[in-house]
């Protein structure tokens, strides 16, 4: 177990250093600066504001400098407080530079304030979208063939179809306008992220609903399940103690990509509620070419991605007898 | 298999538990009391640091925050009396001497004096400081050539003090002297980059954190400000909560105690948050909702110091050829594309600089009279550049950022050019950036692009195509217009409207620039927000801002035009007024 966590580890470590390398050089060769704009500002000053934040140098030095906490400036830090910005610690010190669009924070500052927001609306679209989702393939599996079976199919086919941004349209409406019991935007109480939350969650819920579904109608059809039926248990118990724990192995592999999902998927959701979360900064960043906010949101993403996965295969380990981790090496 | 199940008990429930505990501390202490007021400010200021600042998210926050020498006076837009309580000029237009009012203070209780203003402006034009704006100040004595003679380290190689004409003679006297006689200084004094930022403040900032100030200076528990209001909470992407600030000299006329200033993008959304009352301001709606929100008395459509128009790449052939240009500039129906595309009643522009200046006519592209006189008159320019029927024009490609209305503009010239001139255009749709970085490096033929006032003057917009500045981008450099122009800095008014205006009119005969319209901003105010008015800058200094009570609201609403709908108003029925004005009522 330990070693199946140390190595898997090392491979997510390998993988956030790939993934931050690649987006390193790929970003500083898009068209276009941070300080590109209708209106420029005069060479001399562009030419502090690159010294500043070392885009004049050379790329490989650029990315030393971020990655560990390497002084390699010419000039060191004192040149860099001419206009105080924050001198690099360097990613291996927790320090991911500053922002080069937000010259008022850190990339640190933003990350802190934005992720935990991401979370708990990724958290509660999660949460609803399985609890509805899994009861949905349960009663759409126990009553197969049934209108009830069909209605929730159609709706979950439709959930799939629908970007969550026409389902945040159609709540907004419902919700806010027509009967407004619910804050049409913003941020600041729980009311706040219930349509938020509905709206992301909505596509998730329906796929959800869908492999429980078809995990279930595999899951009753095995000789165990009759085995159990003909022990004498009660029907309920067969469902819930033995049915739903192998018919929702899928729905728990599922889980690690619908949580990636979640969170990258909730830049627009965040824009259409102007909620101040971590995927706006995703978007913004690019658009901005704010090198390192974009580099602090992508191997942010990274790491969350890998343990979240790793998290997935803990759980479904623990879930299912036959799959031993340390079988693996 | 132990840890399996330890991990099934305990792994099930600490997922979760972490979860929760993020949820709870992303939403610990989120919750405000419902501010007096809140507005909607675009995206996420980029800096609260006044002279950092470059667009209109930072102005208006800077308004709130900061006071200059002089402000905008919301009805007529004048400069009147800010931190300077009266200034005076030389004889020769030459030297200004502000005096700065005794008994204003900082947020941290110091007083405002000029030797804050000198400190500013320093910083302002210090390359170091990375300004974008620093060049409003260019027409200081000495301050460009201060500016731009800098070492290895980037930093400038003279003192500031014995080489450039901005001085402090003493706490309450800030002398500025001049290259030029600057009749508009007023005007320029306005920005929003030349407000004080409190000296001894910055300097204990510099100090207490010498390698991350900028980050800490401007946060709430440090930040030091001047104006009618300071700044409580800042949650980027989120909101900024500003409340009165006391020790500002005018603070009795300031009538909300706490301010919100919203920071979202979307336009849709921002209109939702205008149309359920979260705020009371917004300056910018999505253009499909304005055929309905037309004719409701919140909708304040306003022409704006915005000019539209297409930058021409007069290097590349066949636009190198003026009359090709010129019968391109008359080839556009320019009020179809404010009819049916930006609809907010953009008025058809055939000039750079908008006729938004009082006492300024300025120059226009010449034409014959009718848009069908026009085409035939380009028509007949392009025969004599030899092109025709048996010689068409090379196709030529329209480029522009995929942003907002930009592409419908595009499709309809192209199509109008294609119908009415047989010229084949194709459109180049660029991400902002890239389109920015083509632009600047000549990799267009005819470029989509606007230029915003920096301050009320029409040299903000004629200084653009000067030779050799930084933002021309269009290959274009015409020493007679460099000429005009520097002719134009050194002369009084009126000569000098006259001198810009025939740099104007210059522009518009080479045309490396095709002008298409002005621009209207599309405000939505709530019909109770009191001292809100329209003005061509679009600068509001929320100082002014009061909600109206009942009584107030049906007068203003008498004066309506019987056509206008009224609408809802979200603000207090009761109204609230500034303390002076409750005394002037109370014993009218």
């Amino acid at each position: 177990m330990t070693r199946f966590l140390l190595r898997r580890l090392a491979w997510a470590a390998l993988t956030v250093l790939a993934v931050a390398s690649i987006s390193f050089v790929l970003m500083r060769n898009v068209r276009g600066g941070p300080f590109d704009s209708e209106r420029r500002a005069s060479a001399a000053v562009e030419k502090n504001l690159r010294e500043r934040y070392r885009l004049d140098w050379p790329t490989w030095k650029q990315f030393a400098a971020y990655v560990g906490p390497f002084e390699l400036g010419e000039h060191g830090p004192a040149f860099l407080g001419g206009d105080g910005t924050d001198t690099f610690g360097g990613v291996l010190a927790g320090d991911f530079g500053p922002s080069l669009q937000y010259r008022d924070a850190s990339v640190n500052d933003l990350l802190a304030q934005s992720l935990p927001i991401s979370a708990a609306l990724g958290f509660l679209a999660l949460s609803w979208a399985l609890a509805v989702g899994i009861t949905a393939g349960i009663v759409s599996a126990l009553r197969r063939g049934t209108t009830l079976d069909v209605a929730l199919r159609i709706t979950a086919t439709t959930g799939i179809a629908l970007p969550n941004f026409a389902i945040a349209g159609v709540l907004v409406l419902l919700f806010a306008f027509v009967w407004p019991i619910l804050p049409v935007a913003g941020h600041g109480s729980w009311r706040h992220l219930v349509l938020p939350s509905l709206a992301l969650g909505a596509p998730f819920a329906a796929y959800i609903a869908r492999l429980t579904r078809t995990g279930m109608l595999e899951a009753l059809g095995e000789d165990w399940i009759r085995t159990a039926h003909a022990k004498g248990l009660p029907p309920r118990l067969v469902v819930t103690r033995h049915a739903l724990r192998a018919g929702i192995q899928p729905v728990i592999s599922y889980l690690g990509p619908a949580a990636a999902g979640v969170l990258t998927g909730s830049l627009v959701i965040e824009r259409i509620f102007a909620i101040p979360g971590t995927g706006s900064h995703f978007v913004n960043s690019a658009l901005n070419r704010d090198y390192a906010l974009a580099m602090g949101v992508t191997i942010l993403y990274t790491a969350l991605v890998c343990v979240l996965n790793l998290l997935v295969d803990v759980v479904q380990a623990s879930l299912d007898p036959r799959i031993a981790l340390e079988d693996e090496s | 298999m132990r840890s399996a199940r330890l991990l099934r008990r305990f792994g099930l429930v600490l997922v979760p538990a972490v979860l929760i505990a993020a949820a709870g501390v992303s939403l610990s202490g989120a919750s405000f009391e419902r501010a007096d007021a809140a507005f909607c400010n675009g995206a996420e200021p980029s800096s609260l640091d006044p002279q950092q600042g470059t667009g209109m998210p930072e102005t208006r926050l800077v308004r709130a925050l900061y006071e200059g020498l002089v402000v905008s006076d919301p009805r007529t837009g004048m400069p009147i009396p800010g931190m300077a309580e009266s200034w005076s000029t030389s004889a020769d237009g030459l030297t200004w001497t502000f005096r700065i009012r005794a008994g204003s203070r900082w947020t941290d209780g110091a007083e405002v004096t000029a030797h804050d203003f000198a400190f500013a402006w320093e910083r302002l034009l210090d390359p170091r400081t990375g300004a974008q704006y620093a060049d409003l100040l260019f027409v200081v004595r000495g301050a460009r050539a201060w500016a731009e003679d800098v070492g290895e380290d980037g930093a400038p190689t003279r003192t500031f003090a014995s080489n450039v004409a901005i001085t402090a003679l003493d706490a309450r006297t800030f002398v500025v002297g001049l290259e030029h006689p600057v009749d508009h200084f007023l005007a320029l004094a306005v920005a929003a980059p030349l407000v004080p930022v409190s000296r001894h403040a910055l300097e204990a900032a510099r100090a207490r954190w010498p390698d991350r100030w900028q980050v800490e200076w401007t946060k709430p528990e440090h930040s030091v400000t001047n104006g009618p209001f300071r700044l409580v909470e800042r949650r980027i992407n989120d909101r900024i909560r500003l409340a009165k600030h006391e020790g500002y000299w005018d603070a009795d006329e300031v009538a909300f105690r706490t301010l919100d200033v919203l920071a979202s993008e979307h336009l849709a959304t921002n209109l939702n948050f205008y149309l359920t009352g979260e705020v009371a301001y917004l300056d910018e709606v999505p253009v499909s909702a304005i055929p309905r929100l037309r004719g409701r008395e919140d909708y304040r459509p306003a022409p704006y110091l915005g000019s539209s128009f297409f930058r021409v790449n007069v290097a590349k052939p066949p636009l190198d050829d003026v009359r090709v240009r010129r019968a391109l500039a008359l080839a556009i129906d320019r009020q179809e594309i404010a009819d049916k595309i930006t609809k907010a009643g953009e008025l058809p522009s055939f000039s750079l600089v908008p006729k938004l200046f009082a006492g300024w006519t300025g120059a226009e592209l010449r034409r014959s009279g009718s848009l069908a006189d026009d085409l035939d008159e380009a028509r007949q320019l392009l025969t004599e550049a030899g092109y025709g029927p048996t010689r068409p024009l090379p196709p030529i490609e329209l480029h522009f950022a995929s942003q907002a209305t930009n592409k419908d503009v595009c499709e309809v010239i192209a199509d109008f050019w294609r119908k009415e001139l047989g010229i084949t255009a194709r459109l180049r749709n660029q991400e902002w950036k890239v389109y920015l970085d083509a632009q600047r490096r000549l990799e267009y033929d005819i470029s989509r692009s606007s230029w915003i006032a920096d301050f009320a003057d029409p040299a903000t917009f004629l200084e653009v195509f000067a030779p050799g500045a930084d933002n021309s981008r269009t290959g274009w450099s015409d020493a007679r217009y460099g000429d005009l122009l520097e002719r134009a800095r050194r002369a009084r008014e009126p000569e000098r409207f006259a001198i810009l205006a025939e740099a104007e009119a210059l522009l518009l005969t080479e045309l490396p620039i095709l002008p298409v319209y002005t621009f209207t901003v599309t405000s939505l105010v709530d019909p109770r927000l009191g001292g809100f008015h329209a003005n061509p800058l679009d600068d509001h200094c929320p100082k002014f801002w009061y909600w109206k009570p009942d009584a107030e609201l049906a007068e203003s609403r008498a004066g309506n035009d019987p056509a206008i709908r009224e609408v809802e108003s979200h603000g207090p029925r009761e109204g609230l007024l500034s303390p002076a004005e409750q005394r002037r009522r109370a014993s009218r």
